[in-house]
């Protein structure tokens, strides 16, 4: 019978982490076993979350698929859905529509060091990727994470972070905006293109990963660019507004694309085909 | 599948025949000078003498908004109930060919990737009329997107006025049939008919193709600033369109249960695609005007194998500030 | 009068007071429509005549409009009354706008400056036409059940489209009521509750600021008569407000008999 593509999961929330104060991640796990079990997705791939009642939110799987059995999520209160979200406790269900979009190609990655750069409430989606590298950390060879957020408050995964710094096979430089430091911070100081710069990682059998605030992927681009990353080996996510996550709504269309079903995940080869819409 | 005629008296027996098959039948029916697609129970009910209706087929198939999701919370669980939106079997009667081929842009955007049941099942349990045009206005222009005034893409059964008398009955497919043959008396063999003859005068006006290949380039051009000044940025013309089929996602609650419902929208407003951070990508109406005639002209093509309109010319009839879309779509060829 | 007003368009663009004439033109269908004058030469396309009604003030808060430099706007008294509503609310300030007036018998009308206007229109009577009088009298006179299942039944239809607000020169916000969700104040789907949730904040926000020029009906593409609300309004406000002296939502008094107020 064909289904209700509609109609979400019911996920039940299985811990809440306070990222800041205005972001958390949940762990979710399916109410249903079968559905669990049939459940697989692929790095860089979205899911429509709601709350019943309020609505739906878009965002996008922050947990790695070589973990099994839950998802997990990050998401800032901000509008109507993710404040509801927020004021949800252990315990209580949620939906959840998705796998969607298409997928970071790690398969095609084998062999190459990874790049990810990224600022504030971006690195969900490439949290994702890293863990999923990191579980399959043998075919991959450099790992570099540069990490930037305001201030030492509003960096997420703290815990996480002090787990990538301690492993020898991860490079992390986790770097604050000027006047964001705290008395004990001892990591760098400065804005993310600038500390990239600095840092000048190799390019050499190198995808960069990208994502991050407008203003901060504007100016790191011709830093990665000066490094030798061409437009073909930056990956970036797009976070256009959605409301169906599945091509129908018309509202995430940019050009011949509709981000939801598309993308998120496109190179910069590909974004700058696109008309400036997103 | 063959060619019948009927007699003008015997539609109201053909509308009882169908009513007691168990279909519910919606046709053009006037109220206070507007017309519009509604139920009827008999055929005198149903409007003559117009052009067009001010709101399309469309709503047969994607009403203004429907339910997608039921739900009910108890305490921190939530139960997922059947969903209480189930297509009726309906005839529409009097869908004049544009129309009828804006179905199939609708049926393509919710078949592809993930099938949409709602509509799908809507579509199913649709059986098509078609009525083909005799009249025409300057807002027309399907032959220039595809179409015609008597063309049968999209309708079940098409009739064709031929006389005082009588209508051509084209039987296009078997729904089609299967009404001609819930009342085979009501209609005998139609002869040798000039069909064309009938049919309403429509000149094509530029070419598809061209306005497809166009369009790209034209991307970053001032002509969008310039046609859209005066648009006011309302959703009259996406609302009217037949092949128009954006949409947002609501949910309501009466206590503890709920319903998630699907509503039309526009991308002529300003909040669809205003990001939560306060980032709009399209944050002027120009944009939102490009949007509206790429998505049609360009993208879809590219996409859907076909143009997001069928040359109905509701939207410049509805229009408050007469945004015309064949001057602009004229104008936009013109464009250097 | 159409040559003055076509000079007057031409003086106006050729000396550099303005940027932009708005003004009427012919349309398809013997329709007209809103023409943007940028060049003198042009403004020999401007026409005027009875179809010519639409309110221009619509696009002086239009950020594209605003966006080609000042401009001057054809008013017959309904556009006049609408900038005067506008200035008090801070959307239009003296120099910004010029304004080419027309009188109600059609004669071109030269204003130094919005204040003159403003003096000019506020001599003219705010008053309902006798039918639009009969209509709300007719409304008056229905029991409460009967007014209920009228608007139940003209309001029915709607389907959100917007055009009646977004054609309305003082439904200028950039976010409206409607899409405010934080909380929902008004549903959005089409329906009998939600149309009837989005009608009457539409019209309780246009008291006392409405001008009755009748874009918004003359928008609606189902011809709702949706303006019979705010033309009830504005009788109620005339005989319980009488002659404020701003506009009635912004006049308080201490000694209000109702205590929400205070
Ligand atoms: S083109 Fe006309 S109908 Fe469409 S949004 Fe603009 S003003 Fe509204
Ligand atoms: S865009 Fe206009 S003319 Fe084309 S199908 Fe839609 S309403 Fe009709
Ligand atoms: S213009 Fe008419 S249909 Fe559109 S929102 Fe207003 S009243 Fe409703
Ligand atoms: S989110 Fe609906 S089309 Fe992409």
């Amino acid at each position: 019978m064909e289904t209700n593509v509609y109609k979400p999961y019911l996920m039940r929330i299985a811990e809440i982490t306070e990222e800041t104060p205005d972001v958390r991640t949940f762990r979710l796990e399916f109410t249903k076993e079968d559905e669990a079990a049939s459940f697989s997705y692929k790095a860089g791939q979205f899911g429509e979350y709601s709350v019943f009642g309020e609505g739906e939110s878009t965002f996008c799987i922050a947990s790695s698929p070589t973990r099994k059995g839950y998802i997990e999520c990050t998401f800032r209160k901000a509008g109507r859905v993710t404040k509801a979200l927020a004021a949800r406790e252990k315990g209580d269900t949620i939906g959840f529509r998705g796998p969607y979009g298409n997928t970071f190609p790690l398969s095609d990655w084998k062999g190459k060091s990874l790049l990810f750069v990224t600022g504030g409430i971006a690195l969900p989606p490439l949290r994702c990727v890293i863990w999923n590298a990191l579980d399959l950390r043998d075919n991959f060879k450099d790992i570099t994470i540069v990490y930037g957020a305001r201030s030492v408050q509003d960096l997420v995964y703290k815990k996480e972070l002090a787990e990538w710094d301690a492993r020898p096979d991860v490079k992390l430089i986790t770097t604050v905006d000027p006047g964001g430091e705290t008395t004990d911070w001892k990591g760098p100081v400065g804005f993310v293109p600038t500390v990239l710069e600095k840092a000048s990682p190799s390019s050499a059998d190198s995808v960069a990963l990208l994502c991050g605030p407008p203003i901060m992927i504007k100016l790191t681009l011709p830093v990665l660019s000066n490094l030798g990353f061409s437009p073909e080996n930056i990956y970036t996510t797009l976070e256009n507004r959605m409301k169906c996550g599945i091509g129908k709504c018309g509202r995430c269309n940019v050009g011949k694309y509709f981000v939801c079903k598309d993308g998120p995940v496109f190179t910069f080869a590909q974004v700058n085909e696109l008309p400036p819409e997103y | 599948m063959g060619k019948k005629t009927i007699n003008v008296d015997s539609l109201g027996e053909l509308f009882h025949k169908i009513k007691s098959g168990g279909k519910r039948i919606l046709a053009p029916v006037e109220k206070d000078g507007v017309i519009l697609f509604g139920e009827v129970a008999s055929y005198p009910e149903v409007a003559t003498g117009y052009i067009q209706t001010v709101f399309s087929a469309k709503e047969a198939v994607l009403p203004r908004f429907e339910e997608i999701l039921r739900f009910s919370s108890e305490g921190r669980d939530v139960v997922i109930e059947e969903e209480s939106n189930k297509p009726v079997p309906t005839v529409v009667f009097g869908v004049r060919p544009c129309d009828a081929k804006s179905l199939s842009v609708i049926k393509a955007v919710f078949e592809r990737d993930y099938p949409d049941i709602f509509v799908q099942s809507k579509i199913d349990s649709t059986t098509v009329i078609g009525l083909s045009c005799v009249n025409s206005d300057e807002y027309c222009f399907c032959t220039s997107v595809g179409g015609a005034p008597g063309d049968t893409a999209g309708s079940d059964l098409l009739l064709t006025r031929i006389n005082d008398a009588n209508y051509l009955a084209e039987i296009i497919t078997e729904k089609g049939e299967s009404i001609v043959s819930s009342a085979p008396e009501l209609f005998s063999e139609a002869g040798n008919v000039d069909k064309d003859r009938h049919l309403a005068q429509v000149n094509r006006q530029f070419d598809l193709d061209e306005l497809e290949k166009r369009l790209p380039a034209l991307f970053e051009s001032p002509l969008w600033a310039g046609q859209s000044l005066r648009c006011i940025g309302c959703g009259a013309c996406s609302f009217v369109c037949p092949s128009c089929t954006c949409f947002d996602i609501q949910d309501e609650t009466d206590g503890a249960r709920g319903i998630r419902l699907r509503c039309w929208d526009s991308c002529g407003f300003a909040q669809f695609t205003l990001h939560t951070s306060g980032h709009n990508p399209r944050g002027v109406q120009s944009k939102r005007w490009r949007q509206r005639i790429m998505h049609k002209f360009s993208y879809q093509p590219g996409e859907l194998g076909t143009a997001g309109c069928v040359g109905c010319g509701r939207c410049s009839r509805a229009c408050p500030v007469d945004m015309n879309i064949l001057q602009h779509i004229k104008d936009i060829l013109e464009a250097r | 009068m159409l040559a003055k007003m076509r000079q007057k368009a031409k003086d106006l663009l050729s000396s550099g007071v303005v940027s932009t004439v708005i003004g009427y033109g012919e349309g398809s269908g013997n329709r007209v429509r809103a023409l943007f004058i940028r060049k003198p030469d042009d403004a020999d396309k401007l026409i005027l005549d009875e179809r010519c009604v639409q309110n221009l003030a619509v696009y002086l808060t239009k950020r594209e409009v605003r966006a080609l430099g000042r401009p001057a706007v054809v008013a017959r008294v309904p556009v006049m009354r609408t900038i005067q509503q506008l200035m008090f609310e801070k959307q239009v300030a003296e120099g910004e706008v010029a304004v080419i007036g027309i009188s109600p018998d059609s004669q071109v009308l030269d204003f130094p400056d919005l204040k003159s206007m403003a003096e000019y229109v506020s001599a003219i009577p705010f008053e309902l036409s006798a039918d639009e009088k009969a209509a709300v009298e007719k409304l008056e006179k229905m029991t409460a059940g009967e007014r209920w299942n009228f608007w139940l039944d003209v309001l029915s239809g709607c389907s959100k489209c917007y055009a009646c607000r977004q054609s309305c020169p003082l439904c200028y916000c950039e976010r409206c009521t409607v899409e405010c969700n934080q909380p929902q104040w008004v549903s959005v789907p089409s329906h009998g509750l939600g149309n009837l949730e989005w009608h009457i904040m539409r019209a309780m926000h246009l008291a006392g600021r409405c001008v009755n020029c009748g874009d918004c009906f003359r928008a609606c593409p189902l011809e709702i008569p949706l303006n019979l609300l705010t033309q009830k309004i504005i009788t109620d406000i005339a005989d319980k407000f009488g002659g404020a002296d701003e506009y009635a939502l912004n006049a308080f008094k201490p000694d209000d008999k109702e205590d929400f107020i205070r």
